[in-house]
């Protein structure tokens, strides 16, 4: 075994040797063809290097449109047409979604429109803020109670609760339906191999394409509304309960599975009464990513009709009413945090024999169910005589948005030069120039460039799929526009690693710095992408450099997170033979942690790199010109196959960019001996 | 099989390459029909065998199966060259009814992967399964359901309990498989609970209990359904030593109460003499000695056996039968034919002259002295 781990080391060396002078010529070409590649084709007269023209383009995009047209217009599966089958799930959707509408914001209505009725109201704030307060002390305690109550008075007293019902009721039918699709798929890839192999390049590319690409599409099928919102977010935070599922399910102890085969379950009492069970506390984890996610997709949704929190925001940065904006968007964070809390909690909690106690009676057992049940009563007939009860009154609501425009006012009067300055600066020295370089290079070279590299670190499959993807982007006319992306996302990405690996480094090294930078990551990570935008376009208005500063905050987390594990997870024994041998702290840093810690903080990058794509196509509500900005006015325009097409070029750019990266990280940890020697 | 294992087979692979010439001596030695088969000691009446296998293989790789069609015993070259993993190989084993037969062997031998095909957990590539007659290996999937359902029952070394059910629960659950009432598998699961000593913890959770208690849940869920033949995979190996040696005893303790036909797996040689009927002696995936306890330590099969036996207190092993003299004689109380040395050697060693020796009618068939009781005590090979 050794004798095989050292010959893949020789024939690793052999490949690399040659390397550094192979990889420094041809940045050299590039670097001289993107400066002298429009001289060159005007002296070859071969226009085509830098343009693709148009003539050579494949009308994919109009293709996927007419297709879709015929789907929603002609197609039919012989019992019923397609749109009866979207039609159907709309009705499938949309009726809990009343319900649970019904339930918490609008009460039971009869009539329509204005002369609608109320028949019942809906739940009063303070039931559902009981219920939140009960939730919260059954998954852990007090302190979490307290938090989850404390966040609904916010909503109540800030104004927020008429949306924040709106929204939650759209979680609330969002999730379960997210949470049993993700698992019936999820077990479908346990038990079949290959249903796991097909559906996970599915899921990869589905995690990738921005959402927006896919929006479009539903709005085509489901029209303009909540439901077609509905879709949308399910779909959005579907794929990684898909993942989890399948993991939580394969990591089931193999003697518990072999338990349920002896006690003689078959193959249905297996799956239900074993393994999902089992597996209970990593579905939830899966729970709370959906819950996660479709939060994530309120802003978004709200582009295709979701009301609520996210409309707020949306209508009010189209307003460019930053207060209301900054409210709507901070109640969405509160939301989010309360959720985010109360379901992690929920995956940690295991349950002690004292509840579980056969001897305590029904009513002990069930205390908390009751007293919400009673609350809900009690709210509901007090809501009668005083609607005080019933609603948060409107008279003692707060409003800080006039303190966020005279904040916001302030800093432009007093901060503006400062601001322009380092903004010019960046703009000028940094951001540019990339520009300048990227969108230089002839596109046949750029694929020439991406296969190269797929071949350096993984041979012809890498290499071919590399060639493929890139040349997709060219032949659907999208290279310029793909190239601002790259551009955008590679400047982004290098801030974010430049402030998130030291930060990493430091959170790793002294615990109290980590304590901090973990609480701080954490909420960064909680707030949906939209809510990065208003302060920055507050401060920065719109354009490239506003853009990628949310693009930073957004992706620096997985910089600060990767790196801070991989310095941490060092086997403790090198540190100790790197102190014997007499190491300053510094050498300890830079000899030991940093070299192995470097394919996990390949890694992060790696993540950096997709967060940042997936906000790269929010940030062209700001003003960029790139492929984000390609699939907001396929948006706008209702162009399905326009749409798309950008969509999949974003996700084929974070796909090359994955497998690039992931290859190398695996290279590196092989040639630590982190990892076999077979390749 | 768990990767944990395979990885421990690959391992055992490289090695036994090395070896190849010493098992294959040992191949010639013991053909493959015959190896399992002992000659029931003395005093044993023939029992017809309740679970038993004939030559039976696992091999894990691609084209196992055609390996063993087109040649029924290969070498382990022949295996190797495949780039198969050799688990089990050619094993033959009858387990007969009411016995403790213990399979030893260390990490990596086979001993989980052939207990595992005993219970078709694992589907042997090759060989007979026979259990109460009928072949297992034809029984269809409800079939198989229905035995592990009604007839096995398996302990696990690492308790395998499902973490969101309390102890009863645990312990109904395979009732409550099976389709059994509420009040019926209530009753049935406090039995055994109150059984194996948890009274009281039936609403605890696993996690709540040490490795002990959850092993006794463990042994309780597996006899809530009265088995017929208990697998108990290497049950108290997760233990620590002085747990294990109280899990050993009442283990002894509830099968004097139960008497089960018992399959029991452990890598513990001493573990494998205290308990064990029979043991059967594993190593790379062939079984090389099958023999009481007694048989082993006074006649090892191969010097892989003898190194086993070498460390066991043979006193506590050997038997006075062993080491008596045949001629009758002695005097005072006769001591048992079937006792340990140990059992008898402090009466033996205070009497001025030989003690006679009797079998199990109470008839005097010999005599022992303190010579041959001291022979035993230091090492000295008088008996064989």
């Amino acid at each position: 075994m050794t004798a095989v781990a050292a010959a893949s080391r020789e024939a690793g060396h052999r490949w690399v040797a040659p390397v550094p002078a192979f990889w420094f010529a041809v940045l050299i070409v590039t670097v001289l063809l993107s400066n002298y590649g429009r001289d060159l084709s005007k002296a070859w007269d071969a226009r085509w290097m830098v343009r693709y023209p148009s003539g050579w383009k494949l009308p994919i995009a109009s293709e996927i449109s007419a297709a879709m047209k015929w789907l929603v217009e002609e197609a039919s599966f012989g019992l019923f047409t397609f749109r009866e089958m979207t039609r159907g799930i709309a009705w499938a959707i949309e009726v809990p979604y009343d319900l649970a509408l019904a339930l918490l914001s609008t009460g039971l209505m009869q009539g329509l429109g204005s002369d609608a009725v109320q028949l019942v109201p809906p739940l009063s704030w303070i039931a559902v803020t009981l219920g939140v307060v009960a939730l919260g002390h059954y998954a852990r305690d007090w302190r979490l109670a307290a938090l989850a109550g404390g966040a609904f008075v916010y909503l109540a007293v800030f104004g927020q609760w008429d949306s924040a019902m709106v929204t939650l009721a759209s979680i609330a039918i969002a999730v379960p339906i997210g949470v049993a699709g993700g698992l019936l798929l999820g077990i479908a890839a346990y038990r079949a191999p290959w249903f796991e192999r097909a559906i996970m390049p599915v899921l990869d590319l589905m995690q990738t394409i921005p959402i927006f690409a896919y929006l479009v599409p539903i709005l085509f099928l489901f029209g303009f509304g909540p439901v077609s919102a509905l879709v949308a977010t399910i779909i959005y935070a579907m794929p990684p309960m898909v993942r989890i599922a399948t993991l939580s399910l394969k990591g089931v102890d193999p003697e518990i599975v072999d338990f349920g085969v002896m006690a003689g379950c078959t193959p249905r009492q297996m799956m239900w009464r074993v393994l999902v069970p089992a597996a209970g506390p990593g579905l939830m984890v899966g729970v709370n990513q959906v819950i996660m996610l479709s939060l994530n997709m309120v802003i978004i949704a709200s582009m295709i009709g979701a009301g609520g929190l996210g409309y707020d925001v949306l209508a009010s940065l189209r307003r460019l009413d930053i207060g209301a904006g900054l409210e709507a968007g901070i109640a969405i964070v509160v939301l989010a945090i309360a959720l985010d809390r109360i379901s992690q909690a929920l995956a940690a909690r295991r349950p002690d024999h004292r509840e579980s106690g056969a001897e305590a009676g029904l009513i002990a057992r069930h205390r908390r169910l009751l007293i919400v049940i009673a609350a809900i009563l009690g709210a509901f007939l007090l809501g009668r005589l005083a609607p005080v009860f019933q609603a948060y009154p409107d008279a003692y609501t707060v409003t800080t948005a006039a303190f966020w425009e005279s904040l916001v006012a302030w800093l432009n009067v007093n901060l503006f030069d400062t601001l322009e300055a380092i903004k010019t600066a960046l703009l000028t020295w940094f951001l540019l120039p990339i520009k300048r370089f990227l969108l230089g290079i002839p596109w046949p070279w750029g694929i020439v460039v991406v296969t190269l590299a797929g071949w350096h670190f993984g041979r012809w499959k890498l290499a071919l799929l590399c060639a493929s993807l890139a040349g997709f982007i060219a032949v659907t006319g999208l290279w310029p526009k793909a190239m601002t992306t790259v551009y955008l996302c590679g400047a982004s990405v290098i801030i974010a690693s430049a402030i998130g690996i030291p930060l990493g480094i430091w959170a790793a090294l002294s615990q109290r710095a980590g304590k901090v930078i973990g609480v701080v990551i954490d909420t960064l990570q909680t707030l949906p992408s939209f809510v990065y935008l208003i302060p920055v376009v507050m401060l920065f208005r719109v354009g490239d450099f506003t853009a990628m500063i949310a693009v930073v905050l957004y992706a620096l987390a997985p910089a600060i997170r990767y790196t801070a594990h991989g310095i941490r997870s060092v086997d403790g024994q090198l540190i100790e033979a790197g102190i014997v041998s007499g190491c300053t702290p510094r050498q300890l840093l830079t000899r030991i942690r940093l070299p192995l810690a470097f394919p996990e903080i390949l890694l992060g990058i790696n993540q950096t790199i997709m967060l940042a794509l997936s906000m790269l196509v929010i940030t062209a509500l700001v003003g960029t010109r790139d492929l984000g900005q390609e699939v907001y006015i396929a948006l706008t325009k209702a162009d399905t196959g326009r749409g798309l097409v950008a969509g999949l070029a974003v996700a084929f750019i974070a796909i090359i960019a994955d497998r690039l990266i992931s290859a190398s990280a695996r290279a590196a940890r092989r040639r630590y001996g982190l990892e076999g020697g077979h390749g | 099989m768990d990767g944990e294992e395979r990885e421990a087979l690959e391992k055992l692979d490289s090695v036994t390459a090395s070896r190849a010439g010493a098992s294959d001596s040992l191949g010639s030695r013991f053909p493959p029909l015959r190896r399992g088969i002992a000659a029931p000691p003395e005093g044993f009446a023939p029992v017809s065998a309740k679970l038993s296998c004939r030559n039976l293989w696992k091999l894990f790789g691609a084209e196992a199966e055609a390996l063993l069609r087109a040649d029924p015993s290969p070498s382990p070259e022949e295996i190797r060259e495949r780039g198969l993993i050799a688990a089990v190989r050619a094993a033959d084993l009858e387990i007969r009814e009411g016995e403790i037969f213990v399979i030893m062997g260390l990490s990596g031998s086979g001993k989980s992967t052939l207990v595992r095909c005993l219970s078709r957990l694992i589907e042997p590539t090759a060989g007979a399964l026979l259990f109460e007659g009928r072949d297992l290996r034809t029984a269809t999937e409800r079939e198989m359901i229905d035995i592990r359902r009604y007839k096995f029952g398996m302990v696990f070394q690492h308790f395998a309990l499902l973490p969101h059910l309390t102890v009863l629960q645990n312990v109904e659950f395979p009732l409550d498989i099976q389709g059994e009432k509420k009040a019926k598998r209530r009753e049935r699961a406090r039995q055994v609970i109150d059984l194996v000593g948890l009274k009281g913890r039936e609403s605890y959770y696993p996690r709540e209990l040490s490795g002990g208690q959850q092993q006794r849940v463990g042994i309780a869920r597996s006899l809530a359904v009265e088995p017929e033949v208990w697998f108990l995979d290497e049950p108290f190996s997760a233990l620590d030593p002085l747990i294990r040696r109280e899990m050993q005893d009442e283990f002894l303790r509830l099968q004097a109460i139960l008497k089960k036909t018992i399959v029991f797996i452990t890598h513990d040689f001493d573990e494998a003499i205290r308990l064990a009927d029979r043991i059967a002696i594993m190593k790379d995936g062939a079984i090389i000695q099958v023999d009481t306890p007694e048989g082993l330590v006074r006649a090892p099969a191969t010097d892989y056996v003898a190194e086993f036996t070498r460390h066991i207190p043979r006193d506590k092993v050997l038997t006075v039968g062993a080491v008596m003299a045949a001629a009758a004689g002695g005097e005072g109380e006769p001591v048992a034919r079937a006792s340990t040395i140990a059992e008898v050697a402090e009466r033996v060693i205070d009497a001025e002259m030989p003690v006679p020796v009797a079998d199990e009618d109470g008839r005097i068939v010999g005599s022992v002295d303190r010579a041959a009781i001291i022979d035993v005590m230091i090492g000295r090979g008088r008996e064989q």
